[in-house]
């Protein structure tokens, strides 16, 4: 049954061509069932090849598809590669990806382009399962700047308004300074161990350095640029909250579940590059604690529902790069599976909410919705409980492993455990504020609930798989790295584990407090000076747009500006000028009289017998 | 039938071929009249002609004779064509100045 | 005495090319080509090709001359032609043409004096027998080509000289 892994990537693929060749002249019917269906079909063969995986003994199975090229030594094939990790990560985007897209099947229905949107939407999933399948880095690259190319496609969908062109271009120029450190660092590491195969250059990167080795760790800093650009940590997440532009599935996919977890995954596959340094992993948990701490707080001063649980997204993934960089590797990727499950649970209930008041997305125009829109609410409700991580939910497993593996680690682990924490309190706030001015208080705006089964069945799904997402990791997750993470294992005796347990509490105790009741006035929290000029602070994301702004998008468009005319056209223009002039001074000789063209032969005659006479 | 003796130097023929062809190309240069154009074209015919008669004489072969006759089987197809390009260039423009037919400028 | 033939020849082959060129009445020069195109008959003669010569009165002077003749008939070009020749005829116009024919004549004597060869042609009459023989042995293609050419030429001729070719429509 393994040998259906070429499957996987390839039922997503067809309906990409299929829903391109027919260019949306199919009826939306059967446009819904192939875009969805692919995936689903994509889902059903990844369970088996998993359910035989699983139960058989190996840890890794390789399904070469065919050769490229062969060039004397050189012997590139294109094969598929699956081990746990790989499992995992199709488990996550064949599984909710097909949710998602029954989902987006209900959502998009009344929208232009329902064609466009799902041969896309392929393609996506075929790219980033490539990009998790792939046995060469070659082919991850492939499937990376495939992710890349969908994710601009799907966040300027909505081409008719030049905003959502402009989030859609600032999204991949973005990740594109990640993906040249990628290439860079790809470009080193072949020079360096000879091969891009994955498993062999982490078997020669073994062979050739030492621990700590200077080259190993700029390849391994190169690669993490890549990972930030794609998933959006500091300093190249400015991309993400614009990003919410294009339609709410696509937030949930790409900017939530999948593609934003690229940088993750490749950081894992690459883990042994990363075990050789310890600085480069220091990096890698430096940018995910800074990212976490600052998102957390941006996203408690967002009004745009999008924007919360966008920055939300960028914070939980902080947390998985934290967690790669202290050790915890397998609780890395738990929380990602866990994290898939539970945004995406809240991106589409959200998108159900926003469905409902007619596209409105300013959280401060909701409210009172609670009793008007039950099956978000509850789904929300659910979702939130995850993300905060309280008790019995998956997110409360995932999210506490990788605390208590920092709490756990050699020098800073306080530190780290402390700020991370900080940042865990603050999760449950916004997480409270978002679910408070949503759904209860006033109603600002009457929902006219749309939903359809389609809609509503996934977000059943994944609720349940928020809640019951947990008890999964005990078992499966144990094996995925093996000796090299970190046992998991959870002491509910230590001070650490308490407090961690009970920080998530007191955030929605003291949110529960701060915006549901009146003990602390928000308002003057809020409109006081130092107050207006944090939240304003917050708001802008940290202020890393317009330092951007400012260092670099305006001095390119002054340049651009300047050089209007096109300095270097005039080398070509000076060609053509040069041929013009001999054109004109030729073309005098051209009068069209007889006798001149006679004249002219005879004195042509004249000088060749001249250079023959006197040669 | 004539007696060999004071044969004639092949290269008198040959200067003298020069300098008929000559004639020529100086006719075609000064005249604007089309048929004297034409006419000054003959002259320089004959003169190739001489030459290849000259030759044929001298290495005693009848190939010189032959080339003569290509040479006016060329010369009457030309001058026919020739003159009925002239009659039109009278008809269209009106005149036999060569000069007024000079439309193909660049 | 062949060789004084041969100059008197040449001299009046010459003299009348150049008035020939020079006249300013069509026929008058057409009639000096006729006069030069008879006195190369005579100097093909001398070089001992008969045949040559009676081609050259039979077809140069007697068809193509008179074509030539036929058409400045059919044209009518009386004395108002006659003027603006003159006026056409300047003696300015002559320098550079000179020029160029000077140089030219100088660089092929040249060409001619290093020639060492002091070759001498001595008369042998090469008769039509041998000439019809050259034709049709190795020579007869180009004789088939040389019809296709006057075929040519008919068609050409009679293409270019019909009247409706400017009017555009049948008369």
């Amino acid at each position: 049954m393994m040998n259906l892994l070429w499957l996987i990537p390839t039922f997503p693929l067809a309906g990409f061509l299929i829903l391109c060749a027919t260019e949306g002249k199919l009826p939306k019917v059967v446009t819904a069932c192939i875009g969805a269906g692919s995936v689903g079909l994509s889902a059903i063969a990844a369970t088996l090849v998993g359910w035989e995986f699983v139960t058989s003994d190996s840890t890794s199975y390789s399904q070469v598809l065919w050769t490229w090229m062969v060039v004397g030594d050189f012997n590139v094939s294109i094969s598929l590669y699956l081990d746990y990790l790989a499992l995992v990560m199709v488990g996550v985007i064949t599984g909710v990806g097909f949710l998602i897209h029954l989902y987006a099947t209900g959502y998009m229905w009344d929208e232009e382009g329902y064609s466009r949107f799902f041969a896309y939407m392929n393609l996506f999933v075929f790219a980033m399962l490539l990009l998790v399948l792939g046995d060469s880095l070659l082919l991850l690259f492939l499937g990376w700047e495939g992710v890349g190319l969908c994710s601009y496609l799907l966040i300027g969908f909505f081409h008719t308004d030049p905003a959502n062109g402009y989030a859609a271009r600032k999204a991949f120029v973005v990740t594109r300074v990640g993906d040249t450190a990628l290439i860079l660092g790809l470009f080193l590491l072949f020079r360096e161990v000879g091969t891009l195969d994955i498993q062999q250059s982490l078997d020669g990167a073994r062979d050739i350095w030492p621990d700590g080795s200077v080259m190993n760790t700029a390849i391994a800093l190169l690669l993490l640029g890549g990972a930030i650009g794609k998933s959006a940590q500091v300093p190249l997440q400015t991309w993400l909250p614009d990003a919410m532009a294009g339609p709410t599935p696509v937030s949930a996919l790409i900017h939530a579940a999948t593609m934003v977890t690229a940088g993750v995954y490749l950081i894992a596959r690459m883990q042994d590059l990363y075990l050789l340094s310890e600085t480069a992993t220091l990096c890698v948990a430096v940018v995910g604690l800074v990212t976490l701490f600052i998102a957390s707080f941006t996203a408690l001063v967002q009004s745009d529902i999008k924007r919360v649980l966008a920055f939300s997204t960028m914070s939980q993934i902080g947390y998985m790069f934290f967690a790669l960089g202290v050790g915890a590797w397998s609780a890395a990727i738990f929380h990602l599976m866990t994290h898939a499950f539970f945004k995406a649970l809240l991106f589409l209930a959200s998108g159900s909410v926003i469905l409902a008041l007619h596209h409105e997305q300013d959280m401060h125009k909701m409210g009172g919705l609670w009793r008007k829109l039950p099956i978000p609410f509850w789904s929300m409700l659910i979702g939130s409980a995850a993300l905060a991580a309280l008790p019995f939910t998956s997110g409360f497993v995932s999210k506490d492993a990788i605390l208590l593996t920092a709490a756990h680690s050699e020098t800073l682990g306080m530190t780290f455990w402390s700020i991370a924490v900080a940042a865990a309190f603050m999760t449950s706030l916004y997480t409270v504020r978002m679910m408070y001015l949503t759904f209860f208080g006033e109603t600002k705006t009457e929902p006219h609930d749309k939903s359809k089964a389609n809609m509503w069945l996934p977000l059943l799904v994944l609720s349940v798989l928020s809640i019951g997402g947990g008890w999964l990791g005990f078992t499966v997750l144990g094996t995925l790295f093996g000796d090299k993470g970190v046992p998991f294992e959870l002491h509910l005796k230590e001070l650490v584990a308490i407090a961690t347990m009970c920080v998530p509490l007191l955030g929605v105790l003291v949110g529960y407090l701060l915006f549901a009741t009146n003990v602390f006035d928000r308002r003057k929290i809020s409109d006081s000076a130092p107050g207006k000029a944090v939240g304003r602070f917050w708001f802008v994301g940290w202020g890393f747009d317009k330092i951007y702004d400012s260092l670099i998008v305006n001095p390119f468009r002054w340049l651009a500006r300047v050089n209007k005319s096109d300095a270097v056209d005039y080398l070509y223009r000076f060609t053509t000028l040069v041929a013009r002039i001999f054109h004109n001074l030729l073309t005098v000789s051209q009068n069209g009289r007889l006798r001149w063209y006679a004249l002219t032969m005879f004195s042509g005659l004249l000088f060749v017998l001249i250079v023959v006479a006197l040669i | 039938m004539m007696d060999a003796t004071g044969g004639i130097p092949l290269e008198h023929v040959i200067w003298f071929a020069i300098t008929l062809f000559l004639i020529g190309v100086v006719g075609i240069l000064i005249r604007r009249n089309v048929i004297f154009i034409l006419l000054s074209l003959e002259l320089m015919m004959n003169a190739a002609a001489v030459v290849f008669i000259a030759a044929g004489a001298f290495h005693d072969q009848a190939d010189g004779q032959v080339m003569f006759m290509f040479i006016l089987a060329l010369a009457a197809a030309e001058v026919a064509v020739a003159l009925g390009l002239v009659v039109q260039l009278s008809r269209r423009f009106k005149t036999l100045d060569i000069d007024a037919a000079s439309e193909m400028t660049g | 005495m062949l060789y004084g033939l041969f100059i008197a020849s040449c001299g009046i082959a010459i003299g009348s090319a150049l008035m020939a060129i020079t006249r300013l009445n069509a026929s008058h020069a057409l009639i000096y080509l006729v006069i030069t195109l008879l006195s190369l008959a005579v100097i093909f003669f001398l070089l001992g090709a008969p045949f040559a010569a009676a081609l050259q009165i039979v077809i140069y002077a007697g068809a193509i001359v008179v074509l030539f003749l036929f058409v400045v008939m059919m044209l009518n070009l009386g004395r108002r032609s006659v003027e603006r020749e003159r006026q056409w005829l300047l003696p300015g116009i002559w320098v550079i043409p000179s020029i160029l024919a000077g140089a030219l004549f100088v660089i092929l004597g040249i060409a001619l004096i290093g020639v060492e060869n002091q070759a001498v042609i001595d008369g042998e009459m090469i008769g039509p027998r041998r000439v019809g023989a050259a034709l049709v042995g190795p020579y007869v293609l180009a004789v088939e080509l040389a019809g296709v050419l006057l075929l040519a030429g008919l068609v050409g001729a009679y293409h270019l000289g019909r009247r409706y070719l400017d009017e555009r429509r049948e008369r």
